[in-house]
């Protein structure tokens, strides 16, 4: 094959990634088209590239070939996810004339088919794990096969994937059960019911390694990386090298060799990925490949100072790699920020990016598909952005990682990143006690209600005066209780389910007492006259100083603020941009503060009629899309009946009226977007 | 030939932009002051000499914080309202206690400055308070004037004082034009004691319709009964709210209606809400509930467009020294002077303070100065006033009206000098033209009783008779025609002459008890507590809190036109 050159790269792919392509276009000279459909139209990577083109699918592919056509782009950078392990479309690139930049549809194909790769990595001497995956699926035959790859083992859809189907079965006894159950789910989701057989490891670690090849017979393996954290059998947090290699350099050679020789077997060219599941011991099997760039290729660009992107393109080129494997340079740890709740089952979570901080610190490099103004939607992958940590040991990065997290700043949407700094924050991953079910072993719960966060979104909203900005706040000769400030964090209520209320005191120039509740009147707590206090002392109260604050772009502020004798910051981002302090509107805040985001949203003092009962079906649980309406305005409902049916995550929820009552409103529309919390319904109480 | 009198319109606030554009119309342009900050940046800070660690400051402190002890005691018994029974009984029906209808509806952080708080305390058949609360604060971004009844106590029933109390918020809405909100939860007159309330009564209504022909709006909350006399209160509103199932409307009630007419009907279709809202038109709003309609208060508060019509504040520095240090300042013996100026710099901007013609009659200091940014002229008593200190006063408030500049008067004097050589002087000649000065003068006038306000002094002062726009008095404050001590002594020297006349000795023992029990009365009714009682002020309150209390007084001033004349009666020179 003759070296061609590049001159202009079609992004076929999104978000972060396309960025991420696009960083490295520009860094060759080459010029970079991204693409884009209606819901990404105002999203990052339309405007990091050198030109941008509306599509209406990113899994279409004559719409990548057409706007390659149109831009007159000679390659296409496929990324990952989408079409990149398309074999048609990798095919239909070349047959237009242009540069796909990945394997060759063969390659593609050979190692799509899992089972087909298996049979393929077994007889090339790669180690599989025990399994069957053959034709007679009757019980019986499958029962023997069992009973021959040996329990506890893995019943899965052959034709599947994403663990859809997939069970665990501990021993002969429970295997018919999960056989019956296991074909059901196979034929209904992928509409084949035949299942393979493989032994499960547990615990297990893992490992990938990271293979590029060229087209004149140079493969070379740029270590591995360890992807054990995972949920729902997404990875998470991911680092390279592998610790479950350190003491085992033999293990790892001969893995390393594996991999390599797995790519050779099909003849693979570009970067591929083998996957390898690894025992306690320290021995590998083959999973399978993935032929094309991955999510966690930074930490391999981390610890081998290439950039893999650059090589992708430099062997599409037909140029030689012109390199060696190189040694491996200190440690690297890469965390996905998703715009998902992990404290609530890692709900995808919607909405604006108000406020986005990524913080620039040594060792630190952050991947990002967002930028501040950004919104999020369903309709694609939730993750954010991707932050990478590099050190020269593991520990290092670690830290450097956490101080990355804590520095790192959403505002607007519910992120994984607190979640994420108490993994990574966590004796057990700092010990790298790693394996697959990682999260499963350990829970990483959220403190509990981050009051302190109240305090500060209600101090950076109490309003400046409008009248005598030099009179003390809530001046009274005669004093008098002011009102309770009502709020809810993160959602959360008081014990009572009634919002918290916070009371507020200005005792002098940014100093102030905050409680939780006042002395009630008869109370006579120790050291406090129970006399003349007409209930406005409070009870325990946070002694707070204001000890300074500085405005931040788009109405937000940085506050440092003395808490019973602690200093901290936080930083305050409103939602709305320059939402004014709302005596009828709620006021949605959310603060940052010591690596916990919290959202706060400042109640009303007054709540306008209609608006009431704001509770149960009548509001979205989840952020999802209106499919129909169940009920009209003026129907009188009663309790339990169906409102509004929603549809999230591909599925539909049916939301059902809290009492009797009559349909008031109904603010939304079929087809509308709706967030978590979205008023669907306004009931009228019956009677 | 007539020369035109060029009064300039001096908007300080409004910028560098508008003073440039002053200069063409002003006579001194050459040395205009283009200063947004007008006078206090080029002003000279006062140095105060006080040492806050001497025996006197502590001792004068120690005298203060009894004072504000019995303030803080009597205000509670005001914010008791009906006590502990009557409060619960008001929650359990799920209404809010009056106060707490005040604080909802302010915008949050508002002040909110209470209005004679301790009227017809002591006095017989009377709370303190008079079972209203009003004062002035900020809705919806308003200054204005809140007034309701304490329905806790007698059902909100009004007495001589509750009238009085009512009389006087009424009439610093109309001076100061600002709107009214007012609070409805009363059974109307104190029918026992109709004969001292009914016939000045009817003011309050004139005084509304008066309040709304001058463009001043009166927001009336409808809460609970308002019925009789008192239905002419929503009656005469602009605005008026009233809340479902809760509002009583009506000239006269079922039972008096059985009476009348024959006719049965209950509460609600006679004067309910729903009835007001949908069929008589008398209420323009239904609210659902009470805090709907704070609710509702507030957005009418919102869109009435008020603008006030004194010019805006400049910028403001707080004093150079803690204006807590006031309360050590007052003689803790109102016979003990104290400094005038160390008073001005705990009270000014920068604790600047532009003396004006200070070595001329010192006993009365007068000069300009700013209060959180407010321009104002201060005439402070040093002393007693002489013959020259009432023609500097008369002068300086010629001056202060020739440039719309509002004053402040500091009281703590007792009286006019004395004896022949100040007679000779002409000490009621410049008396007179002080009190002349100060009657005629139309820029706002603030008083602040900061200590004895004695004789003539008081008149020529500003005293409450003079018509000061607000006034306040410190605990400290004696007010009487002359101390008990000298009352006491005038009356010895009168009746040994008396009995000298008619040749006979003076019962010793009759005269030194006669002198003690007028001294003692004279010296009660000399307190500032019974002062505040029967409205001699707007209110005591903490020396620490005066240049707050004046700024909110300033403020409120300042949403009516600031404007000085240049009209006054005859002086005699």
């Amino acid at each position: 094959m003759t070296a061609t050159s590049i001159g202009t790269i079609l992004i076929a792919n999104r978000g972060e990634i396309a960025a991420r392509v696009a960083r490295t276009c520009r860094a060759l000279g080459i010029r970079s088209v991204a693409v884009f459909t209606e819901a990404d139209a105002d999203a990052l990577h339309v405007r990091v590239a050198d030109a941008a083109i509306r599509i209406t699918d990113y899994l279409d592919g004559s719409e990548h070939l057409r706007a390659a056509a149109d831009t007159g782009a000679d390659a296409i950078h496929p990324g990952f996810g989408f079409l990149a392990e398309d074999a048609p479309f990798a095919r239909s690139v070349t047959k237009a004339g242009r540069v796909f930049i990945g394997p060759s549809p063969e390659a593609i194909s050979a190692m799509g088919s899992k089972a087909a790769a298996r049979v393929r990595m077994a007889s090339s001497g790669v180690p599989v794990l025990p399994g069957y995956d053959g034709e007679f699926q009757s019980d019986e035959a499958l029962a023997r096969a069992a009973e021959a790859v040996g329990f506890p083992l893995l019943v899965k859809p052959a034709f599947g994937g994403g663990g859809k189907g997939m069970a665990v079965v501990e021993d002969a006894a429970s295997l018919p059960a999960a056989l019956a159950s296991a074909r059901r789910l196979a034929k209904a989701a992928f509409g084949d019911d035949r299942l393979v057989l493989e032994r499960y490891l547990q615990p297990a670690r893992h490992v990938e390694v990271q293979i590029i090849a060229d087209t004149h017979g140079t493969c070379l393996h740029l270590w591995e990386r360890e992807c054990s954290i995972q949920r729902r059998h997404q990875k998470v947090i991911e680092e390279a090298p592998s610790p479950a290699f350190a003491q085992r350099p033999a293990d790892r050679a001969r893995m390393l060799d594996d991999a390599c020789a797995a790519a050779r077997s099909v003849g693979y060219v570009n970067a591929g990925t083998v996957e390898f599941i690894v025992d306690a011991a320290g021995r590998h099997y083959f999973l399978e490949m993935n032929t094309r760039l991955q999510v966690e290729h930074p930490v391999t660009e981390e610890i081998t100072g290439l950039d893999l992107v650059e090589l992708q393109i430099r062997v599409a080129e037909g140029r030689p790699l012109g390199i060696e494997t190189p040694p491996v340079s200190g440690w690297a740890i890469e965390a996905r920020l998703y715009a998902e709740d992990p404290d609530n089952g890692y709900l995808p979570s919607t909405g604006v990016a108000t406020g986005l901080r990524l913080p620039e610190l040594p060792g630190l490099r952050i991947d990002a598909g967002i930028e501040a103004g950004s919104a999020v939607g369903i309709d694609y992958d939730p993750m954010l952005a991707k932050v990478i940590a590099h050190g020269p040991d593991r520990e290092t990065a670690r830290r450097r990682l956490v101080a990355g997290l804590r520095g790192l700043r959403v505002a607007g949407l519910r992120t994984n990143r607190d979640w994420l700094l108490r993994v990574v924050g966590s004796a057990p991953f700092r010990q790298a006690a790693l394996h697959t079910g990682f999260l499963a072993e350990h829970a990483f719960p959220p403190p509990g209600i981050a009051l302190e966060a109240g305090i500060a979104a209600v101090l950076f909203d109490l309003p400046r005066p409008s009248v005598l900005p030099g009179v003390r706040r809530g001046w009274r000769g005669n004093p008098w209780p002011a009102p309770a400030i009502l709020l809810e964090i993160d959602g959360q209520k008081d014990s009572d389910g009634a919002a918290i209320a916070l009371f507020v005191r200005e005792t002098g120039s940014d100093r102030y007492e905050i409680g939780q509740r006042r002395w009630r009147p008869g109370e006579a707590p120790e050291g406090v006259p129970d006399e003349d206090t007409d209930g406005l002392l409070l009870a325990d109260p946070a002694v707070v100083r204001v000890v300074s604050r500085a405005d931040l772009e788009g109405g937000g502020a940085r506050l440092c603020l003395e808490i019973d004798g602690r200093v901290g910051w936080f930083a305050i981002t409103p939602v709305a941009r320059g939402a004014p302090a709302g005596r009828g509107t709620p006021n949605d805040l959310w603060v940052d503060h010591d690596g916990r985001s919290s959202h706060v949203r400042l109640l009303p003092d007054f709540t306008p009629p209609g608006t009431q009962g704001e509770s149960g079906g009548c509001v979205a649980p989840m952020p999802g899309r209106v499919v129909r309406l169940e009920v009209s305005v003026g129907d009188a409902v009663t309790a339990g009946q169906a409102l509004v049916v929603l549809e999230a995550m591909k599925m539909e929820h049916v939301t059902h009226a809290p009492a009797d009552g009559v349909v008031a409103a109904i603010p939304v529309r079929p087809g509308e977007q709706v967030e978590r919390g979205t008023v669907l319904v306004v009931l009228d109480s019956a009677g | 030939m007539v020369r035109e009198i060029v009064r300039p319109r001096v908007r300080e606030a409004e910028g560098p932009a508008r003073g440039i554009a002053d200069t063409r119309t002003r006579p001194d342009h050459g040395t205009a002051e283009r200063r947004p900050g007008g006078y206090s940046p080029a002003v000279t800070p006062l140095t105060s000499t006080i040492d806050t660690a001497s025996e006197t400051f502590q001792a004068n402190a120690a005298a203060m914080r009894e004072g504000l002890d019995k303030l803080a005691r009597d205000l509670t018994r005001a914010r008791a309202g009906g006590g502990a029974r009557y409060v619960s009984r008001h929650l359990s029906r799920d209404k809010l206690l009056p106060r707490d209808r005040v604080e909802r509806i302010l915008d949050r952080g508002s002040y909110f400055l209470d209005i004679c708080p301790l009227a017809g305390m002591d006095i017989e058949g009377c709370r303190p308070g008079a079972s209203l609360i009003c004062g002035v604060g900020v809705v919806s971004g308003v200054e204005c004037v809140i007034s309701g009844s304490d329905s806790t106590l007698q059902g909100g029933a009004i007495n001589e004082w509750g009238v009085k109390r009512s009389q006087r918020i009424a009439e610093i809405a109309s001076e100061n034009r600002l709107p009214v909100i007012s609070m409805i939860e009363s059974a109307g007159a104190d029918l026992p004691n109709q004969a001292q309330i009914f016939v000045p009564g009817g003011r309050g209504f004139r005084d509304l319709t008066e309040r709304s022909r001058a463009r001043i709006p009166t927001i009336c909350l409808v809460f609970g009964s308002s019925t009789a006399g008192g239905a002419y209160l929503p009656g005469m509103s602009d605005y008026v709210v009233m809340i479902r199932e809760r509002a009583q409307v009506y000239l006269a009630g079922p039972p008096l209606v059985k009476m009348a007419t024959g006719e049965e009907v209950d509460d609600e279709a006679l004067g309910g809400a729903e009835m007001h809202a949908r069929v008589s038109g008398l209420a323009d709003y239904l609210a659902e509930d009470e805090l709907d309609a704070l609710r509702i208060g507030r957005e009418i508060m919102a869109q009435i467009r008020w603008k006030k019509e004194g010019p805006a504040p400049g910028p403001s520095l707080p004093p150079r020294y803690d204006p807590a240090e006031l309360r050590g300042i007052p003689s803790a013996d109102p016979r003990v002077p104290f400094a005038a100026r160390e008073v001005i710099a705990r009270i000014a901007d920068d604790s600047a303070f532009h003396d004006f013609k200070p070595l001329f009659g010192p006993t009365l200091v007068t000069g300009f100065a700013r209060i959180h940014g407010y321009p104002v002229g201060i005439l402070a008593n040093d002393g007693i006033l002489w013959p020259s200190s009432a023609e500097k006063g008369a002068q300086f408030i010629q001056l202060c009206n020739q440039r719309d500049i509002p004053l402040v008067f500091l009281h703590n004097t007792t009286g006019f000098m004395v004896g022949r050589e100040v007679e000779e002087r002409g000490i009621i000649r410049a008396g007179a033209k002080l009190i002349n000065a100060v009657s005629n003068s139309t820029v706002p006038a603030i008083t602040l009783m900061t200590g004895a306000s004695f004789g003539a002094g008081n008149y020529a002062m500003c005293g409450r008779a003079y018509g000061p726009r607000f006034l306040f008095s410190w605990p400290n404050h004696r007010i009487a025609v002359m101390g008990g001590a000298q009352l006491a002594g005038v009356l010895d020297i009168i009746k040994r002459q008396s009995a000298a006349r008619r040749g006979k000795k003076v019962d010793e023992a009759e005269l030194g008890m006669m002198k003690m029990m007028l001294q003692g009365k004279v010296d009660f009714e000399s307190t500032a507590s019974y002062a505040t009682a029967r409205l001699w002020d707007d209110g005591i309150i903490d020396p620490a809190d005066s240049r707050d209390v004046l700024g909110i007084a300033l403020s409120a001033c300042h949403s009516a036109p600031v404007q000085g004349t240049m009209s006054w009666g005859v002086f005699r020179h």
